[in-house]
């Protein structure tokens, strides 16, 4: 009989506020980050990079640059795998370009040498002869007639005849008739959205240390949200076999999504694998804007019908996302999830992905849906404001909720969009009087969650403590989620566990931390390897006592016989099981490994107040409220905290970040200083509201968190600057020169 | 390039170097001595990752270059715990979960005890701004201004 520890009250551990495992090592600096690893007779490497948006690379000559006291080796595209097809090329050809530099930053060539100095000074001298082609940076214009192309044949089969070689994916979805919808409406509102390009902003930049030999074998330490991933792609790129490339993740110093996929890591090894030496390669900041994910920029036509009760009665959306110079740019999920809040009758969403001269996109925290969310939560907000209803009291009129049908096409399970509504609208900040100059916006925000691939494996000592190794990086605070649950099954205290992030070689695959997955299938995993390791120490206990294992029941950390007839016992503790495990059967250990499909979607609002400057165009956010459900908070401060820093870049996003690019397809300001993310002293504190609807798909009915919390601040911060201004904000970020343009030409209209 | 020799303290202990005039203080710590704590977010100045004070005065390691110590007194965030006693602030960090990923920590708990030791009661707005050169991408500052504020209460009472 296996042992179901399923539950979603009653919790000893889970749910409360423990200190973080990781917490003395990050506090004191003793915790190691990506570029805080060194190697005897390490090299330090640089990457040459194209300096124009689009050019074909006519000559690589690196003999001055070999030349140099105390450089090692010199690679270039020559020096990776050929013949490779699908993303590994899309990857390949981002990492080190073949024939063309494909955007401002694109590698082309990358030396190691003795010190860091000497890296970049020979990288300097690596001369490379270009000839500059037309290029095209914008979404709208690079879908033109005779827009310039940035590569051939790139389209795949879900694209119409007839449009520009630059669209490569389409997406249609959606049920009805919008048609027969909008007609039935007593108000049609259609407007033009668009937002740019961000970056994650992670503020430590992308570094590995890398050593490969000619026997084939290497080892590799990176910054990575997967490092399982980082292993497969870098054997493919290098041409080696998975298994012998053992691949150790640093603790990392903020993903985001950004560090989801590899950049760096195939270029360290190769010259590793030349010098024969270990490489360490940590990217510059002006790198990590340039040449790692930013997310794409979008160009987005968005229609409601609604009548004046607040019913909407149909939606229609077109999500036009750039996302570099290669595909995968987001706009299915853009246009799966713009809509999703609603139970719609007649909706229909069409995506494009579409190629531009820009940096490859890399997920950002809930890839696609944020902007979605801008667009479509800003046309009801001026449809309620039109109507004059009341915006939270139409959004609970037309939400989704368990049974109805997504606009994506599936039924929804239990969902929580309804819960965190009326929790908004029971928070005094719903209430609360504003000040003049200030105004108040309101979104939903939406986002499916992951499951994935997933390993765990839980080993007791004889001690009765136990060590958990898991397989997702831990990007938020993971390590002590796991040991509470772990907790929770085992029944001894948190403190009793240790968990670690395990290397490619010590563990089972285990996907990406990302989709936010990793409380629920890592979380999931751990629950289930804690259960194993359980139905053993009854099995010896039951042995030890000689009844029958169904006989014998687990317990606050002992065994007990499970009722009268099984005999009088006293209950075993943990500790005295395993200190005779040696002799009682062995090692007592869990493990588990499966695609856990049931990750539970999450569903928030938000609640923001923004002031904004007539005078200069500044806008400040005087007081969030995030309201997001969590299924079930593990760790009620780290999902808090998750709540408060997707806010938080979503502030960012909305108010101040964007790639600027020059005429010459150049990026202008690939740095902090120009690329403005928020300081302290621009923010207020962010209150959240936990709302606990539990997800049938988890054992204790945990939600992802990660993600959500960055879907609803674009369109809630736009709504409340719109207010604010009097004058509708159609375009991020709604930096102080567009407010104040925004502002003239409502005078002027 | 010939090398330079600084001779300098670093979290009270004295130290000498060879550095290239080119390497920053931050290189020095990190590649030479081997102090890792203070991070490179960005190596402009921009970020507040490589924090340390100098002399007691708050600087961006990034910024100053490695002969530049000669002579001075560096402290960093290992020298922050006396021995395995962690400092208030330190311990209010990890209560608070006033650290996500904890990159940007060290530098932040540099800045936060140097703003304490010249205004040991600071308003929420004088932590904002003394922290506003200090980048967090992962907590929205919430959790580390609350964090900063109770330590510095805390620290009042105690005196
Ligand atoms: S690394 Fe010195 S301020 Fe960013
Ligand atoms: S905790 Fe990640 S940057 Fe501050």
């Amino acid at each position: 009989m296996a042992l179901d520890s399923s539950k979603t009250t009653g919790f000893k551990y889970v749910g409360t506020r423990p200190d973080r495992p990781d917490g003395f090592d990050k506090v004191t600096g003793r915790a190691k980050f990506g570029a805080d690893a060194t190697a005897p007779g390490m090299l330090f490497a640089a990457i040459k990079r194209s300096p124009h948006a689009h050019a074909r690379i006519l000559r690589i000559d690196t003999t001055k640059a070999l030349a140099m006291e105390g450089v090692k080796a010199v690679v270039t595209r020559a020096d990776f795998a050929t013949g490779l097809t699908g993303e590994n090329w899309n990857i390949l050809e981002n990492v080190m370009a073949g024939d063309t530099a494909l955007y401002d930053g694109h590698a082309v060539a990358a030396v190691a040498a003795t010190s860091a100095l000497s890296a970049r000074d020979a990288m300097k001298a690596i001369e490379v002869e270009y000839e500059i082609l037309p290029h095209v940076t914008d979404v709208d214009k690079a879908m033109e007639p005779g827009a310039p192309v940035i590569r051939t044949g790139a389209a795949d089969a879900s694209v119409p005849e007839g449009l520009h070689p630059n669209v490569v994916r389409y997406h249609k979805s959606g049920h009805g008739d919008v048609e027969a919808g909008f007609a039935e409406a007593d108000l049609v509102i259609e407007d033009h959205f668009v937002t740019e390009a961000t970056h994650q902003g992670y503020i430590e930049p992308h570094a590995c240390l890398g050593t490969l030999g000619a026997d084939g074998k290497g080892e590799l330490w990176c910054c990575t949200q997967g490092h399982w991933n980082v292993q497969k792609v870098c054997a493919a790129l290098l041409g080696l076999e998975t298994s012998q490339l053992r691949v150790t993740a640093s603790e990392i110093g903020g993903g985001f999504g950004g560090k989801t996929t590899v950049f760096i890591e195939p270029v360290a090894l190769a010259l590793s694998r030349k010098a024969n030496r270990p490489v360490k390669l940590v990217m510059t900041r002006a790198e990590v804007f340039k040449a790692s994910g930013p997310t794409s920029s979008t160009s987005m036509d968005v229609r409601i019908g609604m009548k004046t009760d607040g019913t909407i009665t149909a939606a229609e959306g077109v999500f036009r996302l750039q996302g570099g110079a290669f595909p995968g740019a987001p706009m299915e999920f853009t246009a799966m999830c713009a809509f999703a809040p609603y139970d719609l009758k007649h909706v229909r969403q069409v995506g494009y992905d579409v190629l531009t001269n820009r940096p490859k996109q890399a997920a950002y925290r809930a890839p696609g849906s944020p902007m979605a969310a801008f667009a479509v939560e800003s046309v009801i907000d001026e449809l309620c404001k039109k109507l004059d209803l009341d915006p939270i009291d139409t959004r609970l009129k037309n939400a989704s909720h368990e049974g109805t049908r997504a606009s994506f096409g599936p039924k929804w399970p239990r969902i929580g969009l309804v819960e965190t509504l009326e929790a908004a609208k029971a928070h005094p900040h719903y209430t609360a009087p504003l000040a003049p100059g200030q105004g108040r916006g309101i979104s939903c925000g939406f986002w499916f969650n992951h499951g994935g691939e997933t390993s765990v494996s839980l080993a007791m000592s004889e001690d009765g403590s136990a060590q958990i190794m898991v397989g997702t990086p831990d990007i938020g605070g993971s390590r002590a989620s796991m040991a509470l649950m772990a907790a929770e099954v085992l029944g001894i205290p948190y403190e009793n566990i240790r968990c670690t992030i395990a290397d490619t070689a010590s563990l089972g695959y285990n996907e990406i931390s990302h989709g936010s997955r990793v409380t629920y299938a890592s979380g999931l995993a751990t629950i289930k390897a804690a259960e194993a390791a359980v139905e053993e120490l009854c099995a010896r206990a039951a042995a030890k006592w000689g009844i029958p294992e169904d006989a014998v029941y687990w317990e606050d950390g002992c065994a007990k016989p499970s009722g009268p007839n099984a005999g009088d016992f006293e209950p075993l503790p943990i500790a005295e099981i395993t200190a005779t495990m040696g002799a009682t059967g062995g090692p007592i250990n869990g493990h588990f490994e499966a695609t856990p499909e049931g990750a539970g979607v999450s569903f928030a609002t938000h609640i923001v107040d923004a002031e904004v400057d007539r005078e200069t165009g500044s806008t400040k956010v005087v007081r969030y409220t995030v309201v997001q459900d969590a299924g079930k908070a593990v760790h009620p401060t780290y999902v808090e905290g998750q709540f408060q820093g997707g806010a938080a870049q979503g502030i960012g996003w909305a108010l101040n970040e964007e790639y600027i690019y020059g005429e010459d397809g150049r990026l202008q300001n690939a740095g902090f200083l120009d690329y403005r993310i928020p300081v302290a002293s621009d923010l207020p504190m962010i209150d959240t509201v936990i709302v606990e609807v539990p997800n049938p798909g988890h054992p204790f009915g945990v939600r992802g968190v990660g993600e959500t919390s960055i879907c609803p601040p674009l369109a809630a911060i736009a709504n409340a600057v719109s207010a604010a201004a009097g004058v509708r904000m159609r375009q991020l970020p709604m930096r102080p020169s567009r407010i104040l343009e925004a502002l003239d030409s409502a005078a002027d209209g | 390039m010939s090398k330079l020799h600084v001779t300098t303290k670093v979290n009270g202990d004295t130290v000498e170097f060879l550095c290239d005039p080119r390497e920053t203080l931050l290189d020095v710590l990190r590649d030479r001595l081997g102090l890792t704590g203070a991070k490179e977010g960005c190596g402009t100045g921009d970020c507040g990752a490589c924090s340390v004070t100098v002399d007691g005065r708050l600087v961006c390691s990034c910024l100053m270059l490695g002969a530049e110590a000669e002579g001075k007194e560096i402290a960093t965030v290992e020298g922050i715990a006396e021995g395995g006693a962690l400092h208030p602030l330190q311990k209010k960090f990890i209560e608070y979960a006033a650290l996500q990923c904890g990159i940007c920590t060290p530098g932040i708990l540099v800045a936060a005890k140097n703003l304490l030791e010249k205004t040991p009661d600071p308003t929420e707005e004088q932590v904002r701004y003394w922290l506003a050169g200090n980048l967090c991408r992962c907590t929205g500052y919430d959790k580390i201004i609350r964090a900063v504020m109770d330590t510095a209460a805390e620290m009042r009472e105690a005196s």
